[in-house]
């Protein structure tokens, strides 16, 4: 029935191969993008009016083009400009401003959840501004957005698989080839989707497990 | 300004793809409603074995990406002999995507709701299959509208994906254009903007429907 | 059953576990046409949970339920649907549907449960609205009434039903104080028009003055039951009269 030769000699190898260009994309890409994610999120919350609007213009224009034509427009129009990128390069780019403007959404809609009573009764017991945002502002915030942010983890892991629209060889552009050579698409693709499920799902377990870790009894429920 | 022309030259053909684009996002979105619904009260109100066979279908269409779906499907409808219809196998593939998306909105409404809708209904004698029908998803239904419209937005950008197997949508005529004229920056930035626009008008609709169907004390956060 | 008065309504021996927990414990009440039994307790007594197992929204574990005569197979899924329908249930935080308005709220069980079309089940609701002094609301949504309307709204649903029995879970505790009148009133019409009725209440004047029976309840037992004049008489030393007496301090303090 399942052809344990063909799975064992080359989908295996040639998956394993492409994982591990996937995860050198995704965890660089999930880091950054949330760095970055975070700095655009307080931008657009506390910065100026100038800025704040920069940052909102950003973010939706991100999140109203697809992730296809930004993966395009990196790897192929901006070397029209006299910027150049390999295929990771440019897929990495790509994840990483894509990522930082939906982290941005849930940072902002953290931060506003938070009610001025709370600054005020810090600043009433004396604290200075920084106090308040590292020990006031930031668990509530932290926690207020962590289900939303694990969640753009979770789709940068899928949406990984885009880049090999630019010809980067990650664990779907190792598969497509090997499809197309060997015309076995069920087989290859249901290893292929095997890959991202484990990825997934791991990643699931360990947002589930943060949540419930940091969990605080009648805070943030839904 | 050569660009410039070339869009301009390039647009109808561009612009022609959106229909298909968005007879993709809509046939996508009507089976994810159609087959979602009964996912999801299936999970919430089903025996043990259903919830589990939902949320196996969950797990699998949420954890494999779009892209690898549609190359899984294009082996499977070889496999299984049936045409190879690339709008076929896009439209499929987003649907059966979006009902695993959609059945989690439903269900997230239906468990939303107090304890005491159904209590209520059973207490007047109605069945379980009719407080359902008739007390509990038109609630939930008209709760589900903002991630509705989410879905929608991610379904549209989701459909840019299908080109890879040829499905004669704005991105694969975008890219087919710009194959040939080398014109990607003016190309490209025009496609985003087409997607955009069809996304803003989507997201309208979707609140007039909302405004439409809306009563008094519910709040659904859309806005 | 020497009485010539007819037994409607029978619970017999209900008892429900919860967690391990007895909840209730061997529970009996007789219920004859056109009665007004009350039961009272301290929270937490098992009142909520006995009406609840009487109509099934939570199965008993043992016991029987019996009405007109006829006991009901409570794991009939039909049948108990068909008993529900002629034992009306008031809820505490009324439980109308959100979705609909005060009139559809009254008509859905009617074309949904009874077949009614939507012509009939409509001037049905709107009578039975206007009997409890609601007519000109009845196209207004939940959200847009009151507590004491919603509750009159969930009676005039009950009603419309042609219930034998009404079930009334604290129907006034979730109202404000100056709201409790009106749905009171209503009830009390209720009463004096003969309907038989079970109700939990912390209204002990309500109780005193219309109630046949009264049952004082306390960990899941009815520990007392009798008139209100023999439970209530000054000095009759009852669990009933001391509870009553501290509810009447508690309101002369928070009125003071």
């Amino acid at each position: 029935m399942i052809d344990t030769a063909f799975y064992m000699q080359e989908v295996l190898p040639a998956l394993n191969k492409g994982l591990l260009i996937s995860l050198a994309l995704i965890v660089p890409a999930g880091i950054i993008g949330f760095v970055c994610g975070v700095a655009l999120g307080v931008i657009r919350v506390f910065g100026g009016a100038l800025p704040r609007k920069l940052g909102d213009w950003y973010t939706s224009l991100i999140r109203g083009v697809p992730l296809a034509v930004q993966l395009m427009m990196v790897y192929y129009a901006l070397p029209h400009c006299g910027i150049y990128f390999d295929p990771y390069g440019a897929a990495l780019l790509s994840f990483i401003l894509c990522s930082a403007a939906y982290h941005s959404e849930y940072i902002r809609g953290a931060l506003l959840s938070i009610s001025q009573g709370q600054v005020r009764a810090a600043q009433a017991l004396g604290m200075t501004m920084a106090q308040t945002v590292l020990w006031i502002i930031v668990p509530q915030a932290a926690r207020r957005a962590l289900p939303g942010c694990g969640n753009e983890i979770i789709y940068l892991i899928k949406y990984s698989s885009l880049a090999y629209l630019v010809t980067c060889m990650e664990l779907m552009g190792e598969g497509k080839v090997l499809a197309s050579d060997t015309f076995r698409y069920m087989e290859v693709f249901l290893a292929v989707g095997a890959y991202y499920l484990a990825m997934v799902t791991v990643a699931t377990w360990i947002l589930r497990w943060l949540e419930q870790h940091y969990a605080i009894p009648g805070f943030g429920s839904r | 300004m050569d660009s410039l022309i070339t869009v301009w030259n390039a647009l109808p053909f561009i612009v022609g793809g959106s229909l298909v684009t968005i007879a993709t996002v809509c046939i996508a979105l009507g089976m994810g409603l159609v087959f979602g619904v009964p996912l999801a009260v299936g999970q919430v109100y089903g025996s043990p074995v259903v919830q589990r066979l939902v949320g196996l279908y969950v797990w699998f269409f949420r954890g494999v990406p779009i892209l690898v779906l549609l190359f899984l499907f294009f082996g499977l409808f070889v496999g299984l002999g049936l045409p190879v219809e690339p709008f076929l196998v896009s439209c499929v593939v987003l649907g059966l995507t979006s009902t695993a998306y959609q059945s989690q909105i439903f269900r997230g409404a239906i468990q939303s709701l107090p304890q005491g809708q159904l209590k209520a209904a059973r207490a007047l004698g109605m069945s379980d299959g009719a407080a359902i029908r008739s007390i509990i998803l038109p609630q939930a239904l008209r709760l589900s509208i903002p991630g509705w419209a989410n879905e929608f937005s991610i379904l549209l950008k989701d459909s840019a994906i299908c080109y890879v197997l040829g499905t004669q949508e704005i991105m694969a005529r975008t890219n087919f254009v710009a194959a040939r004229t080398h014109e990607h920056l003016a190309l490209f930035a025009a496609a985003g903007l087409l997607y955009c626009l069809i996304t803003m008008v989507g997201l309208y609709l979707l609140r007039r429907l909302e405004n439409k169907t809306h009563i008094p004390g519910y709040s659904t956060g859309m806005n | 059953m020497m009485q010539n008065t007819e037994n409607v309504l029978r619970i017999h021996e209900i008892s429900k576990n919860l967690g391990g927990k007895a909840i209730l414990k061997s529970c009996s009440l007789d219920v004859a046409r056109g009665e007004l039994k009350v039961l009272i307790g301290p929270s937490g007594a098992g009142k909520s949970t006995l009406l609840q197992c009487i109509n099934c929204l939570i199965q008993p574990d043992s016991g029987e339920i019996w009405l007109n005569g006829q006991q009901l197979r409570r794991h009939d899924k039909k049948e108990l649907c068909a008993f529900r329908t002629q034992v009306g249930m008031i809820f505490q935080d009324f439980n109308l549907f959100d979705h609909l308005t005060a009139e559809a709220n009254v008509a859905v069980a009617l074309r949904k449960v009874k077949g009614m079309n939507r012509h009939d089940a409509l001037q049905r609701a709107r009578e039975e609205l206007g009997r409890v002094g609601l007519a000109r609301r009845a196209a207004l949504y939940p959200a847009q009434l009151s507590g004491g309307q919603k509750q009159r709204v969930a009676i005039a649903r009950a009603l419309a039903m042609d219930p034998t029995v009404i079930l009334l879970d604290e129907p006034t505790s979730a109202l404000d104080p100056e709201l409790v009148g009106e749905v009171l009133a209503v009830i009390r019409d209720l009463a004096r028009g003969g309907m038989t009725m079970v109700m939990a209440t912390h209204q002990m004047d309500f109780a005193r003055a219309l109630a046949t029976e009264i049952l004082f309840m306390e960990q899941g037992v009815i520990i007392e039951r009798g008139t209100p004049d023999a439970l209530l008489a000054a000095g009759a030393g009852t669990r009933t009269q001391a509870f009553f007496t501290r509810l009447q301090d508690m309101g002369d303090e928070s009125a003071s």
